[in-house]
């Protein structure tokens, strides 16, 4: 049952390069600061960053399955806040959980949290549902 | 700099973009998804993100996309997508403005088929200055 106030338990992706590697042949972003760790501390990053469209896009896995199929998500919208960073041979996390804010007409909107390694990396996560 | 005349106008894309199966499957794979009947959330980036960049690559418009950082994204779903679908996209500089020497752009950009808007996403670009 979900109504205002219900909490989802909390999930744990796990990110790796190449994990980042198939999300940028499946999305077509061949950005190096996603695959090349010598490119991304040039250009000042700490090291390589997953594209914030995989967090987004994980995290809309966490929602799929709240919503109960793709199908049924309406609306979802986030902030990049922080990047994940990603190191050569480490499985960095990315916890998701989220809370019901409002449920009406059918639709359920929904809070989400986006954390990696303790750091907030989506912000303003939000999305409608179809209940 | 964005030229002031191109905010609020839509760009219209003249390909015709038709999403397969395997595009689909890919897309799954990734975030572990098993239903791979309908398209996941966020699946029309991956025609957005090519589209608007080509969409909007005019240098009268003035969107330099090698100093684009991504800074937040909305999708309005209408109907999911799936495979053999077809779709044009358009594109709209919705605003720009300038904060801290970075320039802050929302695009908005439609998937359209048979007249109808599937997807609307909406992109922040931080293009830094």
């Amino acid at each position: 049952m979900i109504e205002s106030g219900t909490t989802f338990d909390e999930k744990i992706f796990y990110i790796n390069r190449a994990l980042v590697k198939s999300y940028a042949d499946a999305s077509g972003d061949q950005n190096p600061i996603h695959q090349n760790e010598e490119f991304a501390v040039a250009v000042g990053l700490p090291n390589v960053i997953a594209h914030g469209m995989l967090t987004m896009a994980l995290a809309g896995k966490y929602l799929t399955d709240i919503a109960g199929g793709s199908a049924n998500v309406l609306e979802f919208s986030a902030r990049f806040t922080k990047p994940v960073i990603v190191p050569a041979g480490v499985d960095v996390d990315l916890t998701v959980s989220a809370t019901v804010t409002d449920v009406s007409g059918g639709r359920a909107t929904i809070s989400l949290s986006a954390t990696s390694q303790g750091i907030k990396v989506l912000g303003l996560a939000k999305a409608v549902i179809l209940v | 700099m964005i030229s002031p005349d191109s905010i609020g106008r839509t760009f219209a894309g003249t390909e015709s973009l038709t999403v397969t199966q395997s595009q689909i499957d890919a897309f799954c794979a990734v975030i572990g998804e098993s239903d791979t009947t309908v398209a996941p959330p966020t699946f029309s980036i991956r025609i957005t993100l090519d589209q608007s960049q080509a969409i909007l690559s005019d240098p009268a418009i003035g969107l330099d996309w090698t100093r684009v950082v991504h800074g937040d994204q909305r999708f309005e779903i209408f109907k999911p997508i799936k495979a053999g679908d077809s779709f044009t996209c358009s594109s709209t500089i919705e605003s720009s403005k300038a904060i801290a020497g970075n320039q802050i752009v929302t695009v908005r950009s439609d998937l359209h088929h048979n007249g109808t808007i599937t997807v609307s996403t909406w992109s922040t670009l931080v293009v830094r200055g």
